[in-house]
C-alpha cells in the first residue's frame, strides 16, 4: 500500500460522502417533518420503509439497487434513455445508491430534533405574521440545529464507511466508482498481510517473514510446517498468499 | 354596538366529549374578559379566533372585515389575521435574544405602520433585558417580554390566554403593574382569558362568563358581576366593580376620599391626583348590612342603599345585590340575619363596606 494508490480513492470516498450528505438533509427534512407531525395511518409504513437500510444486509440492497438501477431496470432503462449513460458502475450510480442506503441515519435524528421542537414556538410564529414555510426556515430550523448535526455527522460517516452497497452497484473502477473502502479491501485482498495476521507468531514477527516462535519463514508453502510446531490450528489462515 | 367597533363570533366546535358553541360580539375597545372555569373552553374559544383551530362551522368578522365564514368558504390562515396572541408560557424563540424575538412579528407585519417600539419597551420595563437570551430570564421577564413581543406586531387585537397563569403569586405581582399600565397607555383592544376573578375585577371592561362551551353572561364588567346567579361568579369570591373619582387626600390619616354615584367613600393610602377616575372592587364579604346607621362604628364607609334582590348562596350565607346611587354591589351576609332583619326587594339599609381594592379604570 502506498498513498498514491489510497488518496484518489479517499477523495472520492470524501467527495461521495459529501454530496450524500447534502442530497440527504434536502430529502430528508420534509421526510422527518412529516413523520414528526402527521397522524396519518400511513405513518408506520413510512417509518418502516425509511428504516430498512439498517435491517436488510449491505450486499442485498445492492444487489437489489443493481437490479433496479441497472439498464434493464425500472430506473435504469428511463435514465439510459434520457441520457444515454448506465447508472450502474457510475459515480451518480452510488451517489443515488449511497443516499438510499444512509437516509434513515439522516431521517432519525431530524425526527427527534422535529418532535421535541413540538407544536408551541410554530404556533407564535405564526401568530407574529410567519407564514408556514416562513416559520420553518426562521424558528423550526434554527432550533433543529443539534439535530441537523448529528444527522449529518452520522450520514457522512455511515456513507464514508459503506461497502457492500458500493461495491454491489459501483464496481471498482478507479477515479469514477472506487472509493477507499474498497481500495482498502483490495490491497488487503492481494498482499501477504493475510498471511502475517492469521498465525500469532507470525504476526509477532511481522514485518519480517519468520515466525517468531519457529524461524521458519512464511512466505511460500511453509504452513503446514509452522503449524505442527506449535500448534493446530494457529496457521490456518495462509489461503491468500500471493507474494 | 356599531359594527366597526366590534368582533363578531360565532363557532361551533366538537373535539370528543367537549363541545364549543358560541355566538357573540366582543367589543374591539378597552380589556374584554373571558371568564370561566378550567374547561369552559375559553382557550379553545381563543385558538379559533387566532385560527389555530377551524372549527366545522364559524364566522369571524373583525369591524366589519369577514375573516372567517364557512358559508362563503372565507378563511384566513394564522399569519394573514392580525392579531397578538401571548400564550400562558412565554414561548420566545431560544435562538434569539430578547430584541430578536421582540422584533420578529415587527419585521413581519410592517404594513400596518410601525408601532412606537421605545414606548413599549419601557411600557413593560424590558429595556435592560434586551440583549440577553430567553433562558437567561426570570418566568416574569420573559412573559413581560412575549407580552411586548405580540403588542409590536401592531396587531388589531391582543388575545391573552391566562398569560399569568403559569407565574407564582408574586411573579404575577410583577407583572399586573403592568398589565394595568398597558390598560390605561395602549390604545389595543384585548380579549383577556382568565379563571382568576381578581384579574378580572382589576384588568376587563366587559366581561363575558363561559360555562361548558357556553356563553352564559355578557356585559360590561360592573353588571356581569351583580348577576347572582351564576354560581361561578357566587361562592368565595363573589365581587362587584364600581368606578370612582378621586377628589381629595387626608394626609393626617393618608385617607383618599373617593366620590362615586351613591356618595362618598374613603380609601387607605396612595393619593390619587385630584380628578382621577379609579376603579374600585368590593368583596362581597367586605360589605355587611344594618337597618340603622351604625354609630360609633370602626368602619369607615357606610352608605344608604336599596336591596334589589336577594339570592340564597352556599351553605349559610346568601348573596344580597344593593343599589347604591347608579351603581350596584353585592354583600355576603348569613340567611339567618337576613331573616331577623326580615330583608326583602326594596327594603332601605345601609351598607357598611369593610375594605375596598383601588385600582386605575
Amino acid at each position: 500500500m502506498n498513498a498514491n494508490t489510497l488518496f484518489g480513492p479517499l477523495w472520492l470516498s470524501v467527495q461521495l460522502a459529501a454530496i450524500t450528505t447534502i442530497v440527504l438533509m434536502i430529502v430528508a427534512t420534509p421526510i422527518a417533518w412529516w413523520l414528526a407531525r402527521t397522524a396519518s395511518r400511513w405513518k408506520p409504513v413510512v417509518q418502516t420503509t425509511v428504516a430498512l437500510p439498517i435491517v436488510l444486509p449491505p450486499t442485498v440492497m445492492g444487489f437489489y439497487l443493481l437490479i433496479l438501477l441497472g439498464p434493464g431496470g425500472a430506473i435504469g432503462s428511463w435514465w439510459v434513455e434520457l441520457t444515454g449513460n448506465a447508472l450502474t458502475f457510475s459515480f451518480l450510480g452510488l451517489v443515488i445508491a449511497s443516499c438510499l442506503y444512509s437516509l434513515p441515519f439522516a431521517v432519525q435524528p431530524l425526527v427527534v430534533a422535529f418532535e421535541s421542537l413540538g407544536q408551541r414556538n410554530l404556533e407564535a410564529a405564526w401568530t407574529l405574521g410567519a407564514s408556514r414555510m416562513d416559520a420553518f426556515f426562521s424558528v423550526a430550523l434554527p432550533l433543529s440545529v443539534r439535530g441537523y448535526l448529528s444527522a449529518v455527522v452520522l450520514s457522512f460517516a455511515h456513507t464514508l464507511g459503506e461497502f457492500g452497497v458500493v461495491l454491489m452497484v459501483g464496481g471498482n473502477i478507479p477515479g469514477e466508482t472506487r472509493v477507499i473502502s474498497i481500495a482498502i479491501y483490495d490491497q488487503v485482498n492481494h498482499s501477504t498481510i493475510w498471511l502475517h495476521i492469521s498465525c500469532r507468531h507470525c504476526y509477532l514477527s511481522w514485518p519480517s517473514s519468520r515466525c517468531s516462535q519457529c524461524s521458519i519463514s512464511t512466505d511460500g508453502g511453509k504452513r503446514d510446517e509452522c503449524r505442527q510446531r506449535h500448534s493446530r490450528s494457529l496457521c490456518v489462515a495462509t489461503r491468500r498468499v500471493r507474494t | 354596538m356599531n359594527a366597526d367597533s366590534v368582533i363578531h363570533v360565532r363557532y361551533a366546535l366538537q373535539r370528543g366529549e367537549f363541545a364549543l358553541e358560541v355566538d357573540f360580539d366582543l367589543p374591539l375597545r378597552g380589556i374584554s374578559g373571558v371568564f370561566g372555569a378550567s374547561g369552559a373552553g375559553k382557550t379553545s374559544l381563543l385558538r379559533c379566533i387566532a385560527g389555530l383551530e377551524r372549527p366545522a362551522t364559524g364566522k369571524l368578522v373583525v369591524a366589519g372585515d369577514v375573516w372567517q365564514d364557512d358559508v362563503s368558504n372565507t378563511w384566513r390562515a394564522v399569519h394573514e389575521r392580525d392579531i397578538g396572541y401571548v400564550f400562558q408560557e412565554p414561548r420566545l424563540f431560544a435562538h434569539l435574544d430578547v430584541r430578536g424575538n421582540i422584533e420578529y412579528g415587527l419585521r413581519r407585519r410592517e404594513h400596518n405602520g410601525a408601532p412606537d417600539i421605545d414606548h413599549i419597551i419601557s411600557l413593560l420595563g424590558i429595556e435592560q433585558l434586551l440583549g440577553r437570551k430567553p433562558n437567561e430570564l426570570s418566568g416574569g421577564e420573559a412573559q413581560r417580554v412575549a407580552i411586548a413581543r405580540a403588542l409590536l406586531c401592531a396587531p388589531r387585537f391582543v388575545l391573552m390566554d391566562e398569560p399569568l397563569a403559569s407565574l407564582d403569586q408574586a411573579r404575577k405581582e410583577e407583572i399586573l403593574p403592568f398589565l394595568d399600565r398597558l390598560h390605561a397607555e395602549a390604545e389595543v383592544p384585548i380579549i383577556y382569558v382568565s379563571h382568576n376573578i381578581d384579574e378580572v375585577c382589576r384588568l376587563c371592561d366587559h366581561l363575558v362568563v363561559m360555562d361548558i362551551g357556553r356563553v352564559v353572561a355578557d356585559g360590561d364588567v360592573q353588571s356581569v358581576l351583580v348577576r347572582m346567579d351564576l354560581p361561578i361568579l357566587a361562592g368565595e369570591e363573589a365581587s362587584s366593580v364600581i368606578h370612582g373619582t378621586a377628589i381629595s387626600h387626608d394626609d393626617n390619616d393618608d385617607l383618599t376620599r373617593l366620590k362615586f354615584s351613591g356618595g362618598d367613600i374613603w380609601v387607605p393610602g396612595k393619593p390619587k391626583p385630584q380628578g382621577s377616575k379609579v376603579r374600585l372592587r368590593i368583596r362581597a364579604g367586605d360589605v355587611s348590612l344594618s337597618r340603622t346607621r351604625a354609630e360609633q362604628s370602626t368602619i369607615l364607609n357606610i352608605v344608604p342603599a336599596v336591596v334589589e334582590s336577594i339570592q340564597p348562596d352556599q351553605g349559610a350565607s346568601a348573596l344580597v345585590r344593593l343599589e347604591i346611587g347608579t351603581d350596584q354591589i353585592v354583600a355576603r351576609v348569613t340567611r339567618r340575619s337576613i331573616r331577623e332583619l326580615a330583608l326583602q326587594q326594596g327594603d332601605e339599609v345601609f351598607a357598611q363596606i369593610k375594605s375596598v381594592a383601588v385600582r386605575a379604570p
